[in-house]
């Protein structure tokens, strides 16, 4: 096929996305579209966590701790000076920042660059450290954001968090956001650049002989990875409404890994349709704790069932489907066409 | 000097559960996230040995301890078996598995309340010397800590399956074709870690008599952390290791009450600053980096 048909076929499909993003923004139960965006939000994460773990074969543990970052920055630049009033009446909040509101656009942007700040923090010592004990380093790291989070009262407003943040986030925001992460990050992947983080991930040390800058190319991972996990932190910021440190534990990180290895590790569309998927099944999964009745014997609803069944999906899925769903299986327009062969074929 | 018996005794709790993450890190090469949640579970065995069958104190502990250790195996057995052949990322993300599974179980199971640990009347004693008011937990620990590390150093070092267990250690493919029994002694090894995960949970009870179902996440992190900076895989460096952290974490309020907040962004910064520039911990081994 050729690239341009290529770059046809999903501009199509991208003006498709929006047509029935731009009718759903008007008839959709709002509940629902509550999911859909919690969705794309974890597919935004899932993409951006694959870059580092999946296509890197940098085990990080520190997504949460990124997400903090672009959440409270952006929360902190687009919330009023009135609503920020309100919620620091422990400790105010320091001398600059509570006067300036910025759209927020710039503000997402501004708290998915100070998460790349500290993803090139953390990505640093990438280069000493490696597999479980990066993953320790990167698990450090978040609980250190995390903690300072609760004590920089002056800032973050401490373990109180920050509450009534406006809501802009709809489904424009995150579908435009989630497209924009897969086109940068398969852009990556397809480049020079993402082979050699190919080649990073298979056999480090020849990669390191045939000449691949580690250093470098870990460090783009993790910038790239952070950042678009600080935009992601933004917006779920503002469609929850609130945001405090403690609910950007380890416990969330666990979730996204969860969607990678669900998706397939290095498997964008299978990040992209567990991460919305998930956000579903978990929606999905509250009837378990409901009381029941079920042939004529009621059931008490049972408080943590729905964790416990996804816990128990996670571990199924580690023992045996190492490869995800959708292992090596990408979405492409030749798979696309391919498809449509074969069917003509069979009639 | 109050202070002082305290960060000793709470040194110890951590170092018993550290010793655990080493055992077990040094012969299967496995970095156990579910060690805090296996000690959660032995905490839970005691209690329900105790109320629920009104077991006496010593034999609701003994009892709870053997449970767990035959836990220990099964995990061995469910999570870890079947991805011993496979890159050791499989079985991180396994035993990470395994710990929301235990913590969500025990929710289920057991609830999400928090239930008191029965205190024996000989623990609950204060002892007063001079200015000091030591609790007589705090004596305990230190003396059966020091007669459980004792004994575990007794069977590393004189028994055959301590033999087997140090063998393993440094090479697998060797081990096995001297004719050690690859799969027994692991399940030992799982065992005997998670029977020390519960002996230091009792002590951990005694100190904070409440027991609830994300209980081990807080001493199951400290004690990794304990392991890590000492050396994990090392024994002696995760005694270190849990004692510095129990000064760390009882000395510093003591002294610093204002920045008391700080402790845990503290520890995690030792963590990482001993990670990344002595990756071997205190006392680990120096090993290659694949050969």
């Amino acid at each position: 096929m050729k690239r341009r048909t290529k770059i046809l076929l999903s501009l199509i499909l991208i003006i498709a996305i929006y047509v029935f993003v731009y009718f759903s923004e008007l008839y959709m139960d709002p509940f629902i579209k509550r999911i859909l965006n919690t969705g794309l939000i974890y597919a935004i994460l899932g993409v951006s966590l694959n870059l580092i773990n999946g296509f890197t074969g940098q085990f990080s543990l520190g997504h949460a701790g990124f997400m903090a970052i672009g959440a409270y920055a952006s929360a902190l630049l687009y919330m009023s000076p009135e609503t920020k009033m309100s919620n620091f009446f422990m400790v105010p909040l320091i001398s600059p920042l509570d006067r300036i509101q910025i759209p927020f656009f710039w503000a997402i942007i501004v708290g998915g660059l100070m998460a790349a700040v500290a993803g090139f923090i953390v990505g640093a010592p990438c280069l000493r450290v490696r597999g479980d004990y990066l993953a320790i380093v990167t698990y450090g790291f978040s609980e250190i954001i995390r903690s300072l989070f609760n004590n920089l009262q002056n800032i973050t407003n401490g373990p109180l968090g920050l509450k009534g943040l406006p809501t802009y986030t709809n489904l424009w925001w995150t579908v435009s956001w989630t497209i924009i992460t897969v086109i940068v990050i398969k852009r990556i992947v397809d480049s020079s650049y993402g082979r050699a983080l190919k080649a990073i991930r298979d056999d480090e040390i020849a990669a390191e002989n045939l000449g691949i800058n580690l250093f470098k190319h870990k460090v783009l991972a993790f910038v790239v990875g952070s950042f678009f996990a600080g935009i992601a932190g933004g917006l779920l910021g503002s469609l929850l409404m609130t945001i405090d440190p403690n609910s950007f534990s380890i416990l969330f990180t666990y979730q996204i890994i969860m969607i990678i290895l669900l998706g397939g590790l290095g498997n964008i569309t299978g990040s992209v349709v567990v991460g919305i998927g998930f956000a579903f099944l978990m929606e999905w999964l509250r009837f378990v704790e409901m009381p029941m009745n079920i042939f004529g014997i009621e059931f008490p609803g049972i408080l943590g069932m729905r964790m416990l069944i996804f816990s128990i999906l996670l571990m199924v899925t580690i023992l045996f489907f190492r490869q995800g769903i959708f292992g090596k299986v990408e979405f492409s327009w030749e798979g696309v066409a391919r498809l449509f062969q074969k069917k003509k074929v069979k009639e | 000097m109050q202070h002082l018996v305290n960060a000793i005794s709470l040194g110890f709790v951590f170092g018993l559960v550290a010793v655990g993450y080493a055992l077990v890190y040094g012969v299967v090469k496995l970095v156990n996230f579910a060690h805090g949640d296996v000690f959660m579970m032995g905490a839970y065995m005691m209690f329900y040995a105790s109320v629920l069958f009104g077991f006496p104190w010593l034999a609701a502990v003994i009892f709870g301890i053997a449970l767990t250790a035959l836990l220990g195996v099964g995990i061995e057995k469910v999570a870890y078996r079947p991805l011993r052949k496979y890159p050791r990322i499989n079985s991180l993300v396994s035993s990470i598995g395994m710990s929301f599974l235990l913590q969500n179980f025990a929710v289920v199971v057991f609830g999400g309340i928090q239930r008191s640990f029965p205190v024996p009347e000989m623990m609950k004693k204060t002892i007063i010397l001079g200015e000091v008011r030591i609790q007589s937990v705090s004596i305990y620990t230190i003396i059966f800590s020091i007669l459980v590390v004792l004994l575990l150093t007794f069977i590393l070092q004189k028994t055959r399956i301590g033999l087997a267990m140090r063998i393993l250690s440094t090479d697998f493919e060797t081990a096995r074709l001297m004719g050690i029994n690859v799969d027994r002694t692991i399940s030992f090894t799982f065992a005997l870690g998670s029977a020390l995960a519960a002996v230091s949970a009792v002590f951990y009870a005694l100190r904070y008599p409440q027991i609830f179902p994300f209980m081990g996440q807080y001493p199951g992190s400290r004690a990794f952390i304990a392991a890590v900076v000492g050396g994990i895989g090392s024994i002696k460096g995760a005694l270190v290791g849990g004692f510095l952290l129990g000064m760390l974490t009882v000395l510093l309020p003591a002294a610093f009450p204002e920045y008391s907040g700080y402790r845990e962004a503290l520890i995690f910064a030792l963590l990482v600053i001993v990670l990344v520039f002595k990756p071997n911990g205190l006392f680990g081994q120096e090993v290659g980096e694949k050969a």
